[in-house]
């Protein structure tokens, strides 16, 4: 199933600068195996040693925060936008 | 002159020079101006301190700004107010009262953190600022753009209490309304900051935004004659206040101007219907679980709080402990604020008074406890919130009047 990831700046070091890169993934941990693959480094810099997600780091599946999903088991669908973003102070 | 030595990510430890940075490009944790406290030590003294006039820049070593302030220059030197009467329902012998309601220019806390991160701006020729914001931050970012004479652009949740957004809108700034609650309202930010050249205060000005707050403790220790509290209760949203309140103080016992041996317990406060900081601190954990907001207490309204796993790592860390109270506790704390005080906060404050209440009948908080109460907002912003009769009308007639009251002569 294809998708669209959009990656905020500090990443795109990995991606060569691209806002967007389209991926092949039945699940939101799919998604970063098959970034990581694509682009060396990349899994390490969003999840910590255990596996999950670092903690300054929120994932959107067209949206919704996969915290409220099944995190990183969360199911994706053709066409889905997931949209990687650092977590912001508040206001 | 400047005492900052740059920036600092305050997970991984990563050192960055002063620039426009969201937070920690290695691994996105917040990042923290760091300054040359022996520099600050040699250079300034509590009495040189004290022919300063009341505002924040009282403390101007100690904030992150290269050159002079040019503008909320009148921010922060709030009052201290001593709480007898309040105290006395509460049960708190010494119970103070720190009334950002008043503050300026727009009657909240924020009006510290903005000051900053405007100037900030201005610093860094910054072409435009904005913020993602649960209303207080709204007004406060819009009212310091316009006395700097920069545009701005302010991204609010779609159900804002009307009075805080026409008090953004009259500054001539762009109010745009999110579907969505702040999270979602805050991703939008972090992408709108990605793509254009603009300061957002609390996305890529955060590190120097964020340490306004600290003046909340700098002013209180000063106004107790340079003492920290025993306690301090605090609202929290997304829960950086609370813990730059306790880098302020930690930063004037490195100074000497406090002793050392002095602790003060951090009490957090949320909203039941908002509580994912008071959730982790009761699970004795410091990972949040984010929440979808439902409360009237909107500017407390951040499901999802970033700074959330050092609030809760701090407050029992200090001995303290968080705790919430349901939008009718909020009420009936506005309203006790008030009759006892003479002081109307909004909502938020609402929530520091309820659950400074729980606190002390849960013991947490003692009787003889030096205990100060942050009040950040203030009521006119929230009257949707209330739900008070109206007044009794009658005909302009002495009759009239004592028809109604008249029995109420002697009751005093």
């Amino acid at each position: 199933m294809s998708l669209k990831v959009v990656i905020p700046t500090p990443l795109r070091k990995y991606t060569a600068g691209a806002e967007t890169v389209e991926v092949q993934a039945a699940t939101v941990k799919e998604v970063l195996d098959n970034l990581d693959s694509k682009y060396p480094g990349f899994r390490a810099s969003v999840c910590d040693e255990t596996g999950g997600l670092r903690r300054f780091i929120n994932i959107y599946l067209d949206g919704e925060d996969v915290r409220f999903l099944e995190n990183l088991a969360t199911p994706v669908a053709d066409g889905a936008e997931i949209a990687i973003v650092p977590a912001i102070s508040g206001g | 002159m400047s005492f900052v030595k740059g920036l600092k990510c305050r997970e991984c430890g990563r050192e960055y020079p002063v620039k426009l940075l969201a937070g920690c490009e290695e691994c996105f944790g917040p990042l923290e101006a760091d300054y040359h406290y022996e520099a600050i030590a040699k250079k300034l003294t509590r009495d040189a301190l004290s022919s300063r006039p009341r505002t924040i820049w009282k403390y101007r070593e100690l904030l992150p700004l290269e050159s002079e302030p040019k503008i909320g220059l009148a921010t922060g030197g709030t009052p201290l107010i001593r709480a007898e009467r309040l105290g006395r329902k509460l049960g708190i012998d010494n119970l103070y009262l720190k009334n950002d309601s008043v503050n300026c220019p727009t009657l909240s806390f924020k009006d510290r953190v903005t000051a900053v991160a405007v100037n900030k701006a201005l610093e860094f020729k910054l072409e435009a600022v904005g913020c993602a914001s649960t209303g207080n931050l709204a007004n406060s970012v819009a009212a310091n753009a316009a006395a700097a004479g920069l545009p701005s652009f302010i991204l609010i949740p779609d159900n804002l209490e009307p009075s805080k957004v026409a008090a953004t809108q009259i500054f001539g700034s762009r109010v745009i309304a999110v579907k969505g609650n702040y999270d979602a309202v805050n991703r939008l930010c972090s992408q709108i900051v990605d793509r254009y050249p603009w300061g957002f205060v609390n996305v890529n000005l955060r590190p120097f935004y964020a340490e306004g707050s600290k003046t909340i403790g700098y002013e209180v220790a000063e106004q107790l004659g340079w003492h920290a509290p025993d306690a301090i209760v605090i609202p929290m949203a997304g829960g950086a206040m609370i813990s730059k309140i306790y880098k302020g103080l930690k930063e004037l016992q490195r100074l000497g101007w406090i002793s050392e041996t002095e602790r003060t317990r951090l009490y957090g406060a949320q909203a039941a219907g908002c509580n994912p900081i008071v959730d982790a601190v009761r699970r004795g954990t410091r990972d949040i679980r984010p929440v979808k907001p439902n409360t009237i207490a909107k500017s407390l309204a951040i499901g999802n709080p970033a700074d959330g796993y050092y609030a809760a790592s701090l407050i029992p860390q200090s001995g303290g402990w968080a705790e919430d109270c349901t939008d009718d506790e909020i009420v009936a704390g506005i309203q006790l604020l008030a009759e006892t005080e003479g002081i109307f906060t909004e909502t938020a404050g609402g929530v520091t008074v309820a659950v400074a209440q729980k606190l002390v009948e849960q013991g947490r908080i003692q009787q003889k406890d030096l205990t100060v109460l942050a009040i950040t907002g203030n009521g006119l912003k929230t009257l949707e919130a209330l739900d008070l009769a109206p007044p009794q009308l009658i005909e302009p007639k002495l009759a009239a009047f004592e028809e109604v009251f008249g029995g109420a002569y002697h009751v005093a």
